[in-house]
């Protein structure tokens, strides 16, 4: 079974394009998964199930939406393997931008959309740093200029990726995506495998349930900021 | 590589790769000496700020390296295009498309067909460089020849640059600012002198003239396109410029395509303005998925053209008339 981790900031175009992507697999007969893992509401799993893709939904509530992910991404494996799935593709928001649900020897892939400014390649932490593939999507609303920067900075915070273009709403450059799907690794089970990096540590008060602001309520792992 | 920059200390790195700056710009002050080597630089960092970024250091390093090297390959010449070769495939009923097309650099065909009928398919049969290994079972040969198929997912050797009239500026930035952003990407040296050309040869194309201090995002919709044009003609790697319809309003548009095949790019238009089609050399007539006919732009079209180039004229003298607050009781004949 193949498993591909997508990570990208809210609205950049993940469902769009995965959508996409697995309708071309599914013209070759491949039978592929989704998970999405969010933190409050979705509704995607209708898009992906009027399309005939298995779809399961992960709600993080009140706990990191990274963490949750880590700690589930083993059962979904499992849920796949169960429903006989040729490949699973977990959907996840980076939503603080040091978070990455990238796996080691797991096909990765980040989404991050034009629309979002040339600066943000820049700001994007390991989502973006250590995927194997970026997709760049809403190419088709901006101009020819700003697309080449964009990539060219995508391209110099991540100078290893292979980088693609491709179209939520009209499908130009899923196929190709999708081709480059069917090379990811096979996982047989994810117990012991390493996160590609450590996600960001909390455990203060606030992390408890704490409410209330001021020195004498913050407890644990907390950081100042230098305003001098 | 890191035998070689490891030694520099970091203000020799700074000044014989002016582009490294950019990594260290994502970076946050790490308040070291610019005196220090790299490698001491690298060192010093401390593991807290290395878990900050999210990642650990020999990864760092490889990141660095592999900047480096990726943005020194940039500055590499590349193969000149000097013409794609379609080689027909099967339409969406399975008929032989029996074509073999050639265009050369500096040559316009237009592609026609109703909606749906498969225009992107054949323009992305081209932007992936098909063999023989997409739905339309096409090939696209490069400079006659089997292309390099790494060409397929590298950033500085795509082949096609796309204009369509729903393309927006987004960034909050002068026209200047924009221009010259664009050619530093592409690492080039003269970007002064460049951005001031192209902010010209953008105004030549406009109806309405524009400094270079205007943000882009305030461009009218005509001086917008005339700016496209003009910095795809020039800073753009690409070879292949597709060009999804050019609205009539605001622009030269004989000449922006002009300036376009004078850059030497191949140009392909999506359109259905008799203006725009009958410029072109060729055009691709679309049915069903495949390619139906290519027809020779013909001299009695060629004539029509001036015809139509008349006509043209006359609206715009009209449109110029009601800019002005004019009245249209009578239209010159």
């Amino acid at each position: 079974m193949q498993l591909i981790t997508v990570a990208g900031p809210p609205s950049a175009g993940k469902t769009s394009v995965m959508l996409k992507i697995i309708e071309t697999l599914q013209e070759e007969t491949l039978k592929v998964g989704v998970v999405k893992f969010d933190c409050l509401s979705t509704q995607d799993q209708i898009l992906y199930q009027k399309k005939g893709i298995e779809a399961k939904i992960g709600l993080s509530g009140n706990l990191c939406p990274d963490h949750f992910f880590v700690s589930n991404i083993q059962d979904c494996l499992l849920w796949s393997q169960k429903n006989n799935l040729d490949m699973l593709i977990t959907e996840s928001a980076g939503l603080c931008n040091r978070c990455s649900p990238h796996i080691r020897d797991v096909m990765a892939v980040c989404v991050i959309d034009n629309l979002s400014g040339v600066n943000t390649p820049r700001k994007v932490g390991p989502m973006l740093k250590l995927a194997d593939i970026v997709i760049i999507t809403k190419g088709d609303i901006v101009s020819q200029a700003e697309r080449e920067v964009f990539a060219f900075r995508v391209k110099q915070a991540n100078p290893s990726a292979i980088i693609v273009h491709v179209n939520g709403i009209t499908g130009q450059g899923a196929r190709e995506v999708g081709q480059l799907f069917k090379r990811a690794q096979s996982v047989d089970s994810l117990t012991d495998c390493h996160l590609r990096f450590s996600m960001p540590a909390a455990t203060c008060s606030y992390c408890l349930g704490q409410t209330r602001i001021g020195q004498n309520f913050q407890m644990g792992n907390v950081r100042k900021m230098d305003l001098s | 590589m890191w035998n070689s920059l490891s030694v520099m200390t970091v203000k020799q790195l700074f000044s014989s790769y002016p582009y490294a700056t950019d990594f260290f710009s994502s970076l946050p002050n790490l308040q070291q000496s610019e005196d220090s080597s790299v490698a001491q630089y690298f060192a010093a960092i401390e593991d807290d700020t290395l878990l900050d970024l999210g990642i650990d250091r020999q990864e760092f390093l490889d990141q660095f390296l592999s900047f480096m090297l990726q943005m020194e390959k940039l500055k590499e010449d590349k193969v000149k295009i000097e013409s794609i070769t379609i080689i027909g495939g099967k339409d969406k009923q399975g008929k032989a498309e029996d074509i073999e097309l050639t265009i050369h650099a500096g040559e316009i065909v237009c592609i026609v067909g109703p909606t749906g009928s498969g225009k992107s398919r054949l323009l992305a049969d081209i932007e992936w460089v098909a063999q023989q290994d997409t739905p339309t079972n096409r090939k696209i040969l490069i400079n006659e020849q089997l292309p390099d198929m790494r060409c397929r997912f590298s950033v500085e050797h795509k082949l096609v640059a796309q204009l369509s009239q729903n393309m927006n500026f987004i960034m909050d930035l002068s026209v200047g600012e924009f221009v010259s952003m664009h050619a530093e990407s592409r690492m080039l040296e003269n970007i002064e002198e460049i951005t001031s050309h192209i902010i010209a040869k953008a105004n030549e194309l406009a109806g309405e003239e524009f400094s270079s201090d205007v943000p882009v995002t305030s461009l009218s919709g005509g001086q917008s396109r005339a700016l496209m044009i003009a910095d795809t003609a020039y800073l753009s790697s690409s070879p292949i410029v597709l060009i999804d319809e050019i609205e009539n309003a605001g622009i030269d548009r004989q000449n922006a395509l002009r300036l376009l095949i004078d850059k030497q790019k191949i140009v392909l238009m999506a359109t259905h303005d008799p203006i725009l089609a009958l410029m072109g050399d060729k055009r691709i007539v679309i049915k069903n998925g495949g390619i139906s006919s290519v027809i020779q732009t013909s001299e009695e079209e060629r004539r029509n053209l001036v015809l139509l180039t008349t006509i043209d004229r006359k609206m715009l003298a009209i449109r110029e008339m009601l800019r002005n607050g004019g009245r249209i009781d009578e239209i010159p004949v």
